[in-house]
């Protein structure tokens, strides 16, 4: 079998239980495929010997009998993970040299189902950012590229180095996290499927934390099968988070029976933004149609807080990374600035955060060390959580009326290039405004590619679920696969 | 709301961030253009609805407030840009 790194998840574990493959086999043409793609800057820290050796450990598992899906499949883990004796540094200066003495518990669950990891994928520095240029690494950039144009293009963030391996078929699948939309904007910008879980499905114990009441695991795949596949050896209760949901998970996989007849998706509204792009009014426009001739009933419903979602993250999600942030000082791990004479404590505190942190963690901290300052904690934070249960309200509400799912665009246009965007923070936080909500909802998502731009970019849409039942949402996101047929890969230039 | 360049010098003590004095009108800028964005938020009606505070309803879980994983020192120091007789280091606090 050629380009073994090029399988599904699905592929390779049929292959490995018939015994025409090995773990070996495809951790090596993986490893290869990784050293070849270094311009991609994908993956912050490899990990061939460890991967060589959980590879040959699964060839053994299967060859015994104990073959879970997972077991075998070469994977790439989002630099967030804590990952035991493995650099895992949140794309950060401030992580220079931390090798965590344990393991996360998504990370963890996926080892010990047998699962190879490659290495440590790149991303924006504490998952802050739209773009991926935030990293202490440097940029990673997408596979694909627009027209004939050979500008590298961004492969979004946070999880950027996570879509970029798995569109560039580096990795079967990888490892994402999600705040405010960083799995499922970076998996539209690449052509992958993305899923965000129900906050509280994925533990986040061992993950660098970022807003702890946004954040959330998630698997970055080829396809909605695998997605459900991964999706389900990374779920389920963890005592050693306190938000973790005491919930069985299900089998998503057989739960794809592709049939939505007599399902009800909603369309919002408050989504057809002014100025949206006509290609992505048309994406969108299409996917419902799709949705329809499977048998759905399209229903258009109104979700009226939608526009302050972004507002509110931008209160929220700094409020909580300032606090969760506070524990880089020097002190315990990672970087500490050179002191000069005299400097006492508080000054090895201010030169370890100035030095360690990028200026986009920086400007959040300090925002978030505004909005939670005495006289304003109410002014804004107060405000911006009751803003959130609105918006929580209001997909209640919806759900409430029958409604299954909620189809929109993931993103407001295709992959944009490296260096456009950087300089307007605002009109970068823009690129999260389909995202968001979910976040903030604590909701479902995911994103499926459906379609291409005119410069052949992959273009992405999201459907929303209600709380729990991904398995129906994947089964939906099935069913938008099958009809969409998206199967375009990027011209290999790198 | 306008953020002055005392102001963001003050958050940027706060927050433990050393920022140079010639960087902080460009700062107090990038402050009032971030917070210029989230003022949208005063155009919501919120009368009577409380800050979220969970978004799912479950309580969150408590447990005997015991030791249930310990006694690993070295592990917990092993990180430690400067560590000594198992104890974390830093400059002196208190004169």
């Amino acid at each position: 079998m050629s380009d073994l790194n090029k399988l599904t998840i699905a592929e390779a574990r049929d292959a490995l239980r018939k015994g025409d493959v090995t773990s070996v086999e495809l951790t090596e043409a993986c490893l290869t495929a990784i050293d070849a793609a270094d311009a991609l800057g994908a993956f912050a820290h490899k990990t061939p010997e460890l991967a060589m050796d959980r590879a040959k450990a699964a060839d053994a598992r299967i060859k015994a009998g104990d073959a879970p899906d997972m077991c075998g499949i070469p994977v790439g883990i989002k630099d967030l993970f804590c990952t035991e004796g493995v650099a895992s540094q949140a794309a950060s200066r401030i992580l220079e040299g931390f090798k965590p003495e344990y393991e996360s518990t998504v990370s963890g669950k996926l080892r010990d189902a047998g699962s190879v990891m490659l290495g440590k994928l790149n991303m924006d520095e504490f998952a802050m950012g739209s773009s991926n240029e935030t990293s202490v690494y440097g940029n990673a950039i997408n596979p694909w590229r627009s027209g004939n144009s050979d500008a590298a293009l961004t492969p979004g963030g946070s999880s950027g180095g996570s879509a970029s391996a798995v569109a560039a078929d580096l990795c079967l699948a990888a490892t994402g996290t999600d705040t405010g939309g960083s799995i499922r904007q970076p998996a539209a910008f690449t052509g992958t499927v993305g899923l965000k879980p129900t906050y509280g499905r994925c533990s986040r114990w061992g993950i660098v934390a970022f807003a702890s009441s946004l954040d959330q695991a998630g698997p970055m795949t080829k396809t909605v099968r695998d997605t459900a596949i991964m999706g389900a050896a990374m779920m389920g209760h963890d005592p050693k988070d306190s938000t973790s949901a005491d919930l069985p998970v299900p089998d998503f996989e057989a739960m794809l029976t592709g049939d939505i007849k007599g399902n009800v998706i909603g369309i919002p509204k408050e989504y057809r933004m002014d100025g949206m792009p006509d290609e992505i009014e048309k994406l969108w426009a299409e996917g419902t149609a799709m949705l329809k001739d499977a048998g759905a009933e399209i229903r258009d419903i109104s979700l009226p807080h939608t526009k302050y979602a972004l507002p509110a993250y931008y209160v929220i999600a700094p409020a909580e990374a300032s606090s969760n942030l506070a524990r880089y000082d020097g002190v315990r791990f990672g970087y500490r600035a050179e002191m000069a004479p005299g400097d006492g404590i508080t000054e090895m505190y201010e030169k370890t955060r100035a030095e360690g942190f990028g200026a986009e963690v920086k400007r959040r901290v300090m925002i978030g060390t505004y909005v939670l300052s005495a006289g304003f904690y109410d002014a804004y934070y107060n405000r911006a959580r009751r803003v959130r249960a609105l918006i929580k309200q209001d997909f209640d509400d919806v759900f409430a009326q029958g409604v299954d799912a909620i189809l929109t665009p993931a993103t407001p246009s295709a992959a944009f290039e490296l260096g456009k965007e950087v300089s307007d923070p605002v009109e970068m936080y823009l690129n999260d405004v389909f995202t968001v909500t979910v976040n903030l909802a604590g909701l479902p998502g995911v994103a499926v590619p459906t379609g291409m731009d005119r410069n052949g970019l992959p273009l992405g849409l999201q459907l929303i679920g209600r709380p729990w039942e991904e398995g129906e949402l994947l089964n939906t996101a099935y069913a938008l696969e099958s009809a969409a047929g998206f199967v375009e890969k990027p011209a290999r230039w790198w | 709301m306008s953020i002055d360049t005392a102001t963001a010098a003050k958050v940027a003590k706060l927050a433990r961030i050393k920022v140079e004095e010639a960087e902080l009108p460009a700062l107090a800028q990038e402050f009032n253009a971030i917070l210029g964005f989230i003022e949208q938020l005063e155009e919501v009606d919120f009368e009577g609805v409380e800050p979220m505070v969970s978004v799912t309803p479950q309580r969150l879980k408590r447990r005997e407030d015991v030791v249930t994983d310990g006694d690993q020192p070295a592990k917990v120091l092993s990180n430690a840009p400067d560590a000594r007789e198992g104890f974390f280091s830093v400059p002196k606090v208190v004169e």
